[in-house]
């Protein structure tokens, strides 16, 4: 069980699996024979139609934003030696979920597909340019977190005015629907436009795997090792803001993944910081494709939000977690 | 007798020159430190509280910059100012221990000590063979062994000393400066870690380690830098700095200097009145 290809390896055939059932779950069940005719004799087919372009984008995303959500949260969670710590702490989540929700203020998402997750890389980028700002580019990790959520309860804030003075009960609902978080209804589009972001996101983190086992012994210690903390601090802050301001971008803001996935495959890599970096991205991605299957398996008329199931199961989930561990961390 | 090798250049392996080190509004932590490591020796660096032994520390290990000076180490024969080299080459020569050293995050004993070599890696390569008998070999040292698989959060205030001991003596390097490793320990682990330092500290290899118990410093150091309010004020084997007057004069106490066996054994047996604390 152990032993790290292994545990890798068995996430991995669990991301096919629950990519697998996320596909063909939903209201219509799909006839495989059909999407093969359309595919090799170019026939039009509506079970096709409804594979590339609904069920595919879905399922891409959730596992992308899942990966990404889990990722993150190892990452922070090592670099603040926190185990609290999401991407709700740098503010990032927020900022882009508040980009989001100007563009239905302000009514601008007739405009085009690409004006919503446009919005929300811009509020991640303003969100690593606060956090510039405030912690300045030698900022200690405690000033970091501060910044973080200073920004963070700020764009809160805003998010809340918007609500407030909503022009109208439409925008309102789009609004809180869109911040429920859901990967519902997205376009291959939306999967492309995140594609680079998320990845640059992912490399800068994972290259940053070393460093993060190096803080197991403090910062002075990891600056004594021959890390440079202040770089490599940044690093992990960029790349972070890329990939999860990308997520947020196009499916609102989905709790708890970032939690409890870190906490939960923790013990199956013996503690190692830099190893739970790839392995809570690919939990990350199970936890959010089968969330989704369970979305659309209990949605009866109006659709269950995805970001209320994973905090609906995360929250008690941890609550579990924290009473079997509680020793581990006194 | 170990005197004699301060003079001889070819076995010197670090020096500081005239080291002086501001923090913001002309604060000085240190004025014109001047030292010099050999190979083979075990250096003391004692002073009371505030006297700018861990500053002095961390600018020997080229953690921090000083304002003023050089730190320069030997590089094939030739002394180099430590700024210039890369900080992996820094890290593989040099290795720090932080006071009071603990893990930030509940990992595994053998992970822990493996850190101590991740100066010698790349990111995108894994620990090798070699690694591997390095770590195995500072764990054999420091009788870490038997409970290598466990948490380091769960081990007892020794026992975790021995681990991070462990993780410096891993990286194998050339100095070891260890920030007052034995403060918080029991008699057993004292004598365990000063051993480990002392047995380092020999052929080529040299070890510097702030002490606050001065028999301690006198049984186990080679030579002793003795500071005081930021300035060195005494240097040399311990029976020429650990005098009755010195102490006395640095530390503000009387206290009972006697020989057992072949070391001095101070024990501090009064405050003086007239002494003037802090600066």
């Amino acid at each position: 069980m152990n032993s790290y290809p292994r545990v890798l390896g068995l996430l991995f055939l669990a991301v096919m699996g629950s990519f697998f059932a996320d596909i063909c779950v939903g209201p219509v069940t799909l006839q495989w024979a059909n999407i093969w005719a359309a595919m090799v004799d170019n026939k039009a087919s509506l079970d096709a139609l409804i594979l590339f372009e609904i069920r595919l984008p879905r399922a891409f995303l959730a596992m992308l934003v899942g990966a990404t959500l889990g990722i993150s949260g190892a990452a922070l969670q090592g670099l603040l030696r926190n185990p609290l710590a999401e991407s709700g702490v740098i503010g990032v989540s927020n900022c882009a979920a508040l980009g989001a929700v100007l563009v239905f203020y302000f009514g601008m998402t007739q405009w085009s597909w690409f004006v919503l997750p446009l919005a929300g890389l811009v509020g991640a980028l303003v969100s690593v340019v606060m956090i510039f700002l405030l912690a300045g580019r030698s900022g200690s990790t405690v000033t970091l977190i501060l910044a973080g959520i200073a920004i963070n309860t700020l764009a809160g804030a805003l998010m809340a005015m918007a609500l407030n003075f909503a022009p109208n009960p439409y925008a309102m609902q789009e609004i809180v629907f869109w911040l429920l978080g859901s990967v519902a209804n997205r376009s291959m589009n939306e999967v492309l436009i995140t594609v680079p972001f998320i990845t640059v996101g992912w490399v800068l983190i994972l290259s940053c795997g070393r460093f993060l086992n190096a803080l197991t012994l403090g910062e002075e210690t990891t600056k004594s090792l021959g890390f440079n903390v202040r770089h490599l601090r940044w690093r992990l802050v960029i790349g972070v803001v890329a990939c999860v301001g990308a997520a947020v971008s196009v499916s609102g803001n989905i709790g708890f993944i970032g939690l409890v996935i870190p906490h939960l495959l923790r013990p199956w890599v013996r503690h190692d910081p830099q190893r739970l970096l790839a392995v809570s991205a690919l939990g990350g991605a199970v936890l959010l494709l089968l969330s989704d299957v369970a979305v659309q398996l209990l949605s009866s008329g109006g659709e269950l939000k995805l970001g209320v199931i994973t905090s609906l199961v995360g929250g008690p989930f941890f609550l579990y977690l924290i009473l079997k561990n509680r020793n581990v961390w006194s | 007798m170990v005197i004699n090798s301060a003079c001889n250049d070819s076995s010197l392996l670090l020096t500081g020159q005239q080291l002086t080190f501001r923090v913001e509004e002309g604060i000085t932590l240190i004025r014109d430190v001047t030292v010099a490591i050999n190979e083979g020796e075990l250096i003391g660096l004692i002073g009371p509280n505030g006297a700018g032994k861990s500053t002095l520390l961390r600018l020997l290990s080229g953690i921090d910059t000083p304002s003023d000076g050089c730190v320069s180490v030997t590089v094939s024969g030739s002394l180099k100012p430590v700024s210039a080299l890369a900080v992996r080459e820094r890290a593989q020569k040099l290795s720090y221990l932080i006071q009071g050293a603990k893990a930030h995050w509940p990992i595994e004993v053998e992970q822990m000590i493996a850190l101590g070599r991740l100066p010698f890696q790349k990111w995108w390569q894994p620990a090798s063979d070699q690694d591997q008998e390095k770590v195995l070999r500072a764990m054999r040292l420091t009788e870490t062994l038997s409970y290598r698989k466990r948490l380091v959060t769960s081990l007892s205030g020794g026992e975790q000393a021995l681990v991070m001991m462990a993780r410096v003596l891993a990286g194998e390097p050339e100095i070891i400066f260890a920030d007052e490793p034995v403060s918080t320990l029991d008699p057993y682990h004292q004598l365990h870690v000063m051993e480990l330092l002392r047995e380092h500290a020999r052929g080529l290899k040299s070890a510097v380690v702030v002490l606050h118990d001065l028999s301690l410093a006198a049984r186990f150091c080679d030579r002793i830098y003795l500071m005081n309010e930021g300035e060195l004020f005494c240097e040399g084997v311990p029976e020429r700095v650990l005098t009755q007057q010195n102490v006395a004069c640095v530390y503000g106490v009387d206290s009972r200097i006697s020989l057992v066996g072949k070391s001095l054994s101070i024990s501090p047996v009064a405050r003086l009145r007239n002494h003037q604390q802090g600066r």
